[in-house]
């Protein structure tokens, strides 16, 4: 019931925060200088022609009337129609969407298998050289601009070593699997292409791994830090006290208790990388939205500009609502008290 | 002494480094506890108690402390030299420990039933239904009312008084031969508490487990165990059968404390304390610790008291210079 509850109440946080970043984003992109009827029709375009133009985008009506139209479509699916690519958004974006979100789940899957593992020994073995390590690479994952370890890897992957792509997201010769999923590496699996399947991969790890590296370093600094403190719980002695081992203690007891406040980070941290991936995909001419949103804003493309806030923001939401959900799985305090 | 110790521990010293220095946690600590006793060890926060208790099982941050004299010995097992594998197998098995804190001495995630059934078959060849029957006779023993419907449910849907039965039902769950129980009531209310040791007692002297139970409170000893052993800065003060050290007690420490006692203070008189504070375990006097709270002080302070019995027909011990004498002591 709690669990019911609880969705229904998010359901309803999700509307207003959809109707918030549509009114930001249509206020801001309104409100900046530049006027679009003039930069598609052109520098040398007639006032008569400029004019035509704003009227067919409806840019000549009042702002109010505008946000007034633009709900009603939002509220209908339609995102309205890119003035750049004079297609609706809401296709442009179906497009790129299961790019942009294969390449931050694997990235989110590398960063925590990954980050778990060494945030767990890093705790365990506090002050030895190998926390001292794992703690290093965190703060350097942290610290490192993404579009520079981008760069990086594909200087030395591709350029020197060439083992692996430096971008796309498949090996040009091949044709991209059909559309089921949107996601490469599930579309190809499903068709039993195995050729495309393994150039699929090859070319998403050095972008996942760049995008992925400073949650990498999140994540382990927050398990490390979450398992620390378990560690030093009551429980964990009664465990020990009770001739659990070493490990066992670490794993079965502390681990699940740890991963409570990390699912947060975790959860997170995949909102941070749909946004981030713009910067990484632009590295790898990944063609997901970052490129399209560059491109759009570049063009004043409003309606562009509008959906992608739109769509990013919530699928934030939906994913907090699933780190919520996970809670209470993983919580049993939290489903009882909620 | 015909009967055999299974846990004794003989002039035991133990410090903890720290910046320049060491605090001095035990210094020359020496008890025993017979199968099937119940031994007390008595003593405010800081006296050592706890760190005895921890000793005894190892389970002290690796690293954290050093042993600088004495060894440990439980069930014939050299402790101090024992690998962790075979202190796995004593743990929970042969040895079980009780804790303070009810409230978080249980993983807050995980099912009670669960924790139970998986000590038991960390330490018994039983399958997961056996080990659940055997979990729920041990609750039933304790006196809790639905023992099914407690192994489905979480630390945090029972009472304090419920999750210390379920702990002390735990200890029992491998036939112990001995059990470490470190202020296991301390934290319960005053009715629950005495329910509490009574179904611990019971236990204890059905099965002859022997019970090592660490404590401040001078009224539970009074009930509860059969010998105690006084402890102060980390040493033994006073050591005896329960009615020796509480009914005539030797050395001016414990005759504070016995006091101190609010149950024996007159309606509307003050409370009595002693003055003065517990010394500072990392520099602490030459002589004796208790000396400059004291209220019988001499020179002959200056050199530490050795344990010894007040005469030697007697198994009553007293480390002090100048113990009271049988007359002053009317209470």
């Amino acid at each position: 019931m709690a669990f019911l509850r609880m969705i229904k109440k998010r359901l309803l946080g999700l509307l207003l925060v959809v109707l918030g970043v549509s009114f930001i984003t249509f206020a801001i992109s309104h409100l900046i200088p530049g006027d679009p009827a003039r930069l598609i029709a052109g520098d040398k375009a007639s006032e008569e022609i400029v004019q035509n133009i704003r009227e067919q985008l409806g840019l000549n009506q009042p702002l109010y009337i505008q946000y007034g139209t633009y709900l009603k479509g939002l509220a209908t699916g339609d995102l309205g129609t890119s003035i750049r690519t004079t297609r609706p958004v809401l296709e442009d974006l179906k497009a790129f969407f299961p790019a942009t979100l294969e390449l931050s789940l694997v990235a989110l899957l590398f960063a925590s298998a990954l980050g778990i593992p060494l945030g767990v020994i890093s705790a365990v073995y506090k002050d030895k050289p190998i926390d001292q390590v794992v703690r290093t690479l965190a703060v350097t994952g942290i610290s490192t601009p993404a579009f520079w370890l981008g760069l990086g890897v594909i200087v030395v992957f591709y350029g020197k070593l060439g083992l692996l792509p430096g971008g796309g997201r498949i090996d040009e010769g091949l044709t991209p699997p059909a559309a089921m999923t949107g996601f490469y590496l599930i579309d190809t699996l499903l068709q039993g292409d195995k050729a495309a399947f393994v150039s699929a991969l090859k070319h998403i790890l050095l972008p996942a791994f760049t995008l992925g590296f400073v949650h990498l370093g999140v994540v382990a600094r927050q398990i490390r830090s979450a398992m620390l403190e378990q560690l030093q719980e009551d429980y964990i002695r009664t465990a020990k006290a009770n001739g659990t081992s070493k490990w066992g203690v670490i794993l079965h007891h502390a681990l699940p208790n740890a991963l409570i406040p990390s699912v947060t980070v975790i959860g997170l941290a995949l909102g941070d990388l749909l946004y981030g991936a713009v910067l990484t995909e632009t590295v790898f001419a990944w063609p997901g939205m970052g490129a399209y949103v560059v491109n759009s804003i570049q063009a004043l493309d409003f309606p562009a500009v509008m959906g992608f806030a739109v769509v990013v923001s919530f699928a934030y939401v939906i994913v907090n609502l699933i780190v919520d959900m996970l809670y209470m799985l993983i919580d049993p305090r939290i489903s009882e008290v909620s | 002494m015909t009967q055999n110790p299974v846990l004794s521990i003989n002039d035991l010293s133990i410090e903890f480094p720290v910046y320049k220095g060491a605090v001095k946690a035990l210094n020359g600590v020496s008890l025993h506890v017979n199968e099937g006793e119940i031994v007390g060890v008595v003593g405010e926060s800081g006296s050592g108690k706890s760190v005895t208790s921890m000793m005894a099982m190892k389970l002290l941050p690796e690293g954290s402390y050093r042993v600088t004299q004495g060894d440990i010995s439980i069930l014939g097992t050299d402790i101090i030299h024992a690998s962790e594998k075979t202190m796995r197998t004593l743990r929970g098995g042969d040895v079980a420990m009780i804790f303070q804190e009810p409230m978080t001495a249980l993983n807050p995630t995980r099912k009670i039933g669960i924790q139970m059934t998986d000590v038991i078959r960390l330490h018994r060849r039983l399958d997961n239904d056996a080990a659940r029957q055997l979990a729920i006779s041990l609750l039933k023993d304790m006196h809790i009312a639905d023992p099914e419907s407690t192994l489905q449910r979480y630390p945090f849907e029972l009472s304090g008084g419920m999750r210390q039965r379920v702990l002390i039902a735990l200890a029992f769950s491998c036939n112990p031969r001995l059990i470490i129980a470190d202020e296991p009531t301390t934290a319960l209310d005053v009715t629950v508490q005495k329910q509490v040791l009574m179904l611990l007692k019971a236990k204890a002297r059905e099965l002859k487990t022997a019970i090592l139970f660490i404590t401040h409170d001078m009224a539970v000893v009074s009930q509860f165990c059969d010998r105690v052993y006084v402890m102060y800065a980390g040493s033994l003060v006073e050591a005896g059968s329960t009615r020796q050290v509480l009914h005539a007690p030797r050395h001016p420490y414990t005759r504070g404390l016995m006091a101190a006692l609010p149950e024996l203070a007159t309606p509307g008189s003050q409370l009595q304390a002693i003055p003065g504070n517990v010394p500072d375990l990392s520099r602490l006097p030459a002589g004796c610790a208790f000396a400059s709270r004291c209220p019988s002080r001499s020179d002959k302070c200056n050199q530490k008291p050795v344990l010894t019995s007040i005469h030697e027909a007697t198994t009553h011990q007293v480390a002090c210079w100048h113990p009271a004498l049988q007359e002053e002591l009317a209470v």
